[in-house]
């Protein structure tokens, strides 16, 4: 009895999954050879069981990037770490734990979960392609046993039954196929197709991805207001400068930007004065050789695009305008120099390296704090109580001696070399060190001096161009729009069947099958019903056998036993 | 001294004002909303238990051991209003529809809905807290009531807060969790709609207070402004959507929970001799482990593509704001996680060997990752996600 109505369903049912079947191949068989076994091996790879147990993998395998630093992220935080825990560091390099996302472990789970995807999707993409140009399957012998089914008697003609079912059916866009007595239709391809479609976006993005890491070119700049040199789009111009193996140095924009001002805002009250509130950079760029310059804004969450690259505004700062005079009175030094912030009211460390002095006199470096509004801790000593120039001061101690510049070895701007130097100090043994405030001059014991003119904010910006954005966000679209289908859309078969019945009377039988979950199936053929009965009206009841009560409930009694026998969906 | 005071910044000051009577205001809702949160939760708790004295439910708890076929139900669309009034009104599910149908039978032929496990008509049994107990009832009534007044204030908390810094309400972890709750009753309250869902009542309050709670002792903030890489109309879109998953996903990870319980409790049952546990009296009052894995699924489903789009504006936002679009920060990456354990969720409901028991664990452990990804991530790992204020 139950084999009957699973034989009878199977062939309703046929076509309307392309899922793959669960694998026959046992492992256990002797006689597989090579070929079988690679056959065997490229089934498990391409199963759901193995797709869900790398998806597994994948996401385990991510978590340590969460927890221990990346060089692709923080390459300093990585370097501190060798410091502190020079062994442990050592053996989590081994396993490229502070490469995660480069590792071969890594690459080799998603490679496998890729190469799954595509042994699953492509035959499944073939079936479907099938499917849909394949006509649904005609009525089942017992309509009664499908999911939803009812069933009256009419005195309408069974052909003009079967033509209101056609024109309901196509009014629903069924895809129909009419047989003698019967009518079948299917409708909600979409959801294969979304399902499909959201698989094959999924490569496009892990494409797209890949390209971009691999084209990408980014650095970063930092432009102090107002500064007549600014920035011009070739490699040497960057304080920093990162690229995927592939990044062609000749491909750069010819663009360039100067800064012209730079507006900043600071919470002023509250529990969290001193918060940034707002940060905007206007700047004059040109593009191309001769291009004429133009203005633009540029703020944290608004880049300037100029051609395919993107000027972004990470972080901004402080830099003085110092004048340095040697003990021979010559002007040594004048210009801005950058300090970098080191808390987040604003105290700013930064270093003035004099080196072109006059013949005979020895180079100078000054080694300063910069406090944006002042203030003196016993215990701390000079720092910022808030990030904006209400009272700045910059407090100085010097040296003198040699730089080491000249030895040809990089040197950080940020940092001075006082290894053949000598700090200046005062007639008491002391080492000398001033505040120094906007306008003020402060001569140092051996004559030279020191002047603060002033003091502007500058703007740290970042270059970049990443190819593939646009493959990756229509990749992602895509892969959104498959998702809904293949979440929402319902695969569905309906069924209607006109005979003439004994007593001259059409049995009219209406039924629907889907495999997807949702409700609403039932409510789905009640109104095709509702909707047939002004073609075919119920018979006035005359007899216990027109009516659908009875049928009802001799169909409640098989319902058990569909029930029962559990259909795998995979 | 001398000191520069910059016109700017008094400028400043009138810009960023924040409007501290509607802050204060915000604060009272807040209150108040999880004051009478807790009384609806005693509310529910009085339901199930004087539902649980009532006879009428120890008999229906023996009804309750078979997958209960409800061909009725579907004979006659439900209205979403009457289940609405259902919840507010009589518990009892709307049968009604089937004796109206003996009277209609010979004009409107009716389509008899079988084979639970492919039809969701057939699956929704709605529980029975009160077993016909007229007192538990009542009190599920109020339970409602309440929980639609404290939804209304807590919604208020949230509309004070936004109007106070005329920006969207979630720029902290206190404003986040704030929306994330109130997420979690605006999807009770819409699948209350659709459903006979009032059972889940008592369960969907437990997260919503705790949530509250921490919210208002641990995360607290004041009414503030927003750092400069928060001022962007992706604060609407992505921190949005991520707060309707994540409030909804609740919901998901409540009936996987249910589900596990219920399944055990009847594999239990099926034993020679049952132990009892103290909790069988719920368990035997929540509906069918079909009914639970359903509705988990339906969740879960309906949100990942919801979450998706999430990951996906936040990706968009990220190329806005740091120049790269995907840079495995630690929240990229947790949400990455997140994403990928819903997904290997729904393919295991779809693979043998995997449904079931398994797949719910597997729920259970994609909303683990998602409630580590925002307590985990934002307290105790440090990236560019630190805006929690805290």
């Amino acid at each position: 009895m139950s084999i009957d109505i699973n034989a009878d369903k199977q062939a309703a049912d046929a076509g309307m999954s392309t899922a793959p079947q669960p694998d026959k191949y046992d492992a256990g068989q002797s006689a597989l050879g090579a070929r079988g076994w690679l056959r065997w091996m490229w089934r498990q790879l391409t199963s759901m069981r193995v797709a869900l147990i790398l998806l597994l993998l994948l996401s385990l395998a991510a978590i340590p990037s969460s927890l221990i630093p990346q060089r692709s992220v923080s390459p300093f935080k990585v370097s501190e770490y060798f410091r502190n825990n020079p062994g442990k560091a050592e053996f989590y390099d081994k396993l490229q734990l502070f490469d995660v996302f480069s590792s071969w472990w890594f690459a080799a789970i998603y490679i496998l979960l890729f190469v799954s995807l595509v042994g699953c999707i492509v035959p499944r993409a073939w079936a479907h392609s099938k499917a849909l140009r394949t006509k649904p399957p005609a009525a089942p012998r017992n309509m009664e046993r499908l999911p939803a089914y009812a069933t009256w008697e009419t005195d309408a003609d069974a052909a003009d039954v079967l033509a209101a079912a056609r024109v309901q059916l196509k009014k629903r866009r069924f895809r129909l196929a009419p047989s003698t007595d019967s009518l079948a239709g299917e409708k909600g391809y979409m959801r294969e197709t979304g399902n499909i479609v959201f698989h094959i976006a999924l490569i496009g993005v892990l494409l797209a991805f890949l390209v971009g890491k691999l084209f990408m070119g980014q650095g970063g700049k930092i432009l102090v207001e107002g500064s007549p040199e600014g920035f011009a789009n070739s490699f040497t111009q960057y304080d920093d400068f990162q690229s995927g193996a592939l990044f062609d140095e000749k491909e750069m924009e010819a663009f360039g930007f100067k800064l012209k001002k730079l507006d900043q805002t600071f919470e002023r009250l509250g529990t969290q004065k001193g918060a940034p509130r707002d940060f905007e950079a206007t700047v004059e760029y040109w593009q191309g050789v001769d291009g004429k310059p133009k203005t633009g804004k540029i703020k944290v969450n608004e880049p300037l695009q100029i051609g395919g690259t993107k000027v972004f505004l990470l972080g901004t700062g402080y830099a003085l305008d110092i004048t340095v005079k040697d003990s021979k009175g010559k002007v040594a030094y004048q210009g801005p120099v950058v300090f970098l912030p080191q808390d987040s009211n604003r105290t700013s460390t930064g270093v003035i390296k004099v080196p072109d002095v006059s013949r005979g006199v020895q180079q100078i470096g000054f080694d300063g704090i910069f406090a944006p509004t002042v203030s003196l801790d016993p215990n701390k000593g000079w720092f910022s109580t808030f990030p904006s120039l209400d009272s700045p001061a910059l407090i100085l101690t010097a040296y003198h001696g040699s730089l080491g510049i000249d030895t040809g070895v990089p040197q950080s701007v940020f940092r001075l070399n006082t290894k053949a130097m000598e700090q200046y100090k005062k007639d008491d043994g002391q080492p000398w060190a001033q505040v120094l405030r906007p306008g003020e001059t402060e001569v140092l014991p051996d004559g030279s001096s020191i002047t603060l003119d002033g003091v502007r904010p500058w703007a740290n910006f970042q270059i970049s161009k990443e190819p593939g954005k646009e493959v990756a966000l229509y990749s992602v679209i895509a892969a959104i729009t498959g998702l809904v289908l293949s979440l929402f859309v319902r695969r569905r078969r309906m069924w209607v069947r006109a005979t003439a019945g004994p007593d001259g009377r059409t049995v009219v039988e209406v039924a629907g099958l889907t495999r997807t979950e949702g409700g609403g199936l039932g409510q789905e053929v009640q109104a095709l019903v509702d909707d047939l009965r002004a073609s075919a009206p119920v018979a006035s009841s005359d007899g216990p056998a027109s009516g659908a009560a009875p049928k009802s409930a001799e169909a409640e009694g098989a319902a058990k036993s569909v029930a029962a026998d559990k259909k795998d969906e995979d | 001294m001398p000191t520069i005071t910059s016109a700017a910044a008094d400028a400043a000051e009138t810009v960023n004002a924040v409007n501290e009577n509607l802050a204060q205001l915000s604060n009272w809702f807040m209150y108040s909303a999880i004051a009478i949160y807790t009384l609806a939760f005693f509310a529910f708790c009085a339901e199930w238990v004087f539902g649980g004295r009532s006879r009428v439910a120890q008999q229906s708890a023996a009804l309750d051991e078979v997958p209960v076929e409800v061909p009725a139900q579907a004979a006659a669309p439900v209205a979403p209003a009457a289940t609405l009034a259902a919840a507010f009104g009589s518990a009892e599910p709307a049968a009604g529809a089937a004796g109206g149908g003996s009277v209609a039978l010979a004009e409107r032929p009716v389509v008899v809905v079988r084979d639970a496990g492919h039809d969701g008509d057939a699956a929704d049994d709605g529980g029975d807290v009160t077993g016909g107990d007229e007192r538990s009832d009542r009190f599920g009534r109020i339970a409602v009531s309440l929980t639609v007044l404290a939804f209304l204030l807590h919604a208020g908390t949230l509309l004070a807060r936004g109007f106070a810094v005329k920006r969207a309400p979630w720029g902290n972890m206190y404003e986040f969790s704030a929306s994330v709750a109130l997420m979690v009753v605006a999807a009770f309250l819409i699948l209350l709609t659709r459903r006979p869902v009032r059972w889940l009542g008592i369960f969907v309050l437990l997260p919503v207070i705790t949530t509250l709670g921490v919210a208002v002792t641990v995360l607290y903030t004041d009414t503030q402004q927003l750092v400069p890489a928060l001022h962007s109309y992706w604060l609407w879109i992505h921190v949005s959507t991520a707060i309707v998953s994540f409030g909804a996903l609740h919901i998901g990870a409540l009936a996987s929970i249910l589900y596990l319980m219920k399944d055990s409790y009847q594999k239990r049952m099926r034993a020679e001799d049952p132990k009892r546990r103290p909790w069988d009296t719920v368990m035997e009052r929540i509906p069918t482990p079909a009914s639970l894995d359903k509705t988990a699924y339906r969740v879960n489903a309906l949100i990942f593509p919801l979450w998706t789009f999430a990951v996906v504006a936040g990706a968009v936002w990220a190329e806005n704001a740091w120049g790269r679009y995907w840079g495995w920060d630690p929240k990229e990456t947790w949400s990455f996680i997140t994403w990928v354990a819903y997904a290997a969720y729904l393919h295991a409901r779809a693979t043998g060997g995997w449904k079931g028991r398994n797949a719910a664990y597997l729920s259970l452990l994609a909303f683990a990752c998602f409630l580590f990804n925002y307590y985990g991530v934002n307290m105790f790992i440090n990236g560019l996600h630190s805006y929690s204020g805290v």
